[in-house]
């Protein structure tokens, strides 16, 4: 009975050890080959072009219209709340904080994981269907970072210049609610203008790279473990957006308390 | 073994499977140079499995595989990756990567390991695919070729690097006769041309007759190889009854209708 238990604990401990393992080695195996990007032919610059369109210009419009509506519903919830004190100036503030450090951010890195992680995950899910990996391989290319790379540069790129977009939205989307509240366009903006920094708005475009980061690194992850049949593929897919969510969401939550200790 | 120069590809003792379960064991066998050498065996006894160890996708559970005397299995990732560009392998359904040409495809490892400037790349793809008979189909994009046009274009990206060594899994899976054929010609005259050794994995008796020196039989049930020879000599006078009449067409007919 003892030795029963002993066996499931062991067994526990394993299985917890192979999936804590296994994504330290697949980050380990991108990690290691960074110098190979500066060699020769290293830099895949056609490859990178395509992912900056897929996960870059393509997002923009959902980007900017769901920044948009999310920045009007904040506006209209304020609202609702400061009008009951008569404080409707700071719809404003409540607006532009919660835009340019969360949700501009959130927004773009949960339409990534759509996008982009699920791309991902499909991408090297199906080149590994079609043994284009084990080809890679044999080529004496490393896959992790001939597939990773690409993305990840891309990522790094657009995730913050989407930021900027849907920042620019979300304060659009308070703009218009304010109107309807008696804030006319310009002093909204007068406001806007006084009360956020530039340091905010940086800090905030800056966490797009550690999700950028997350997103491509589990999409790919996700891929290269797919087991390698037409149900695995998709289920790759399906578990790139539900990992990538869960790691924007704890690293959003990380780096509030780091921001909060230098005092935003 | 009297000339160990002669000797392409060397298997000792090896054992091989996924995890704890092992598919194959006890494998000896060596190829030649220039010698056309097929794996066979019913499907599911591990052929496959087989030949992704020996081209190092796959760490074997024991013993070694040497590729011309340099050990796959001992060495470090950059050596490894140093033995894979000396030989080429072609893919049950081609392996080319849907997001590049054919030529790009054929391109990827002349741009990867030569110096090469443009002009001369386009030259060598060009020639490449003159010999795999797909000449002025560079343009075309994988999925807008047929499966035999797949397996002939991922030959000549098998081919780029200009390998002693070839390895072909399933050459005439899913294609018509005729076709496949015409593969097993064209593996023909690549050992006539260039002396290339070659390892073929299929169970198509057609084609291990018509292109074989010497084939190795696998069996599910011992796990092991249970005869290794001409498959002409082993049809006629092979000791275990199971081989002869699987080399024979009475045993094809008769596996086929198991499955
Ligand atoms: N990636 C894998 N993981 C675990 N088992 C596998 C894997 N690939 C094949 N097998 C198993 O190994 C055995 C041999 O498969 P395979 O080498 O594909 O046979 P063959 O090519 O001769 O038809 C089969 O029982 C198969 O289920
Ligand atoms: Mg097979």
């Amino acid at each position: 009975m003892a030795a029963e238990n002993n066996n499931r604990i062991s067994s526990f401990f394993r299985t917890a050890g192979v999936q804590i393992a296994e994504p330290v080695v697949f980050i380990g195996k991108v990690v290691s080959q960074f110098p190979s990007l500066f060699r020769k032919r290293g830099f895949r610059r056609k490859e990178m072009l395509y992912y900056l369109d897929l996960c870059g210009a393509k997002s923009i419009p959902v980007v900017t219209l769901i920044c948009f509506l999310m920045g009007a519903v904040l506006g209209i919830q304020a609202a609702l709340q400061m009008r009951k004190v008569g404080t409707e100036i700071f719809v404003v503030d409540l607006v532009g904080f919660s835009v340019l450090k969360e949700f501009g951010p959130l927004m773009v890195a949960m339409i990534s994981t759509g996008r982009a992680a699920s791309a991902f995950a499909a991408e090297i899910g199906t080149m590994k269907v079609n043994e284009e990996i084990s080809a890679l391989e044999t080529m004496g290319i490393d896959p992790a970072a001939y597939l990773v790379y690409p993305k990840l540069l891309a990522m790094l790129i657009s995730l913050p210049l989407l930021a900027v977009f849907g920042d620019a939205a979300g304060i659009a989307g308070g703009m218009l609610v304010g109107s309807s509240l008696n804030i006319p366009f310009q002093a909204y903006w007068a406001r806007t203008i006084a009360v956020l920094d530039q340091m905010t708005f940086l800090l905030g475009v800056a966490k797009t790279l550690v999700f950028a980061t997350l997103i491509t690194l589990a999409g790919c992850y996700c891929g290269f473990r797919a087991s390698s049949d037409a149900q695995g593929v998709g289920r790759g897919a399906t578990s790139a957006v539900v990992l990538s969510i869960f790691l924007v969401v704890v690293a959003d939550a990380v780096i509030t308390l780091l921001y909060s200790f230098i005092g935003y | 073994m009297t000339n160990a120069k002669n000797i392409k590809l060397e298997i000792k003792d090896l054992v091989i499977g996924y995890g704890d379960r092992i598919v194959l064991q006890d494998l000896n066998f060596h190829v030649r140079s220039g010698e056309i050498f097929c794996i066979m065996g019913g499907s599911g006894c591990g052929k496959s499995t087989l030949l992704k160890h020996i081209i190092g996708l796959f760490r074997p559970q024991s013993g070694d595989i040497l590729i011309s005397g340099q050990s796959i299995v001992n060495a470090t990732a950059e050596e490894r990756r140093l033995i894979m560009r000396h030989f080429g392998v072609t893919y049950q359904g081609g392996a080319l990567f849907g997001s590049m040409t054919v030529a790009e495809n054929i391109a990827l490892p002349l741009r990867e390991y030569t110096d090469k400037s443009r002009q001369e790349i386009e030259e060598i793809v060009n020639e490449k695919l003159e010999l795999v008979d797909l000449a002025g189909f560079g343009n075309f994009m994988p999925s807008e070729l047929s499966g035999g046009m797949c397996k002939r274009a991922g030959l000549a990206r098998a081919l780029a690097l200009n390998p002693d060594l070839l390895f072909f899994d399933e050459p005439s899976a899913g294609l018509d006769p005729i076709t496949s054929a015409g593969l097993d010609r064209l593996i023909l005259s690549l050992r006539e041309q260039f002396n290339t050794t070659i390892v073929v994995v299929t169970h198509e008796l057609d084609s291990v007759f018509a292109i074989a020196d010497r084939v190795i039989m696998l069996d599910k049930a011992s796990k092991t190889i249970v005869a290794d020879g001409s498959p002409a000599d082993l049809r006629a006078h092979s000791e275990n009854a199971w081989v002869r009449e699987f080399l024979s067409r009475d045993g094809l007919k008769r596996n086929a209708g198991e499955q």
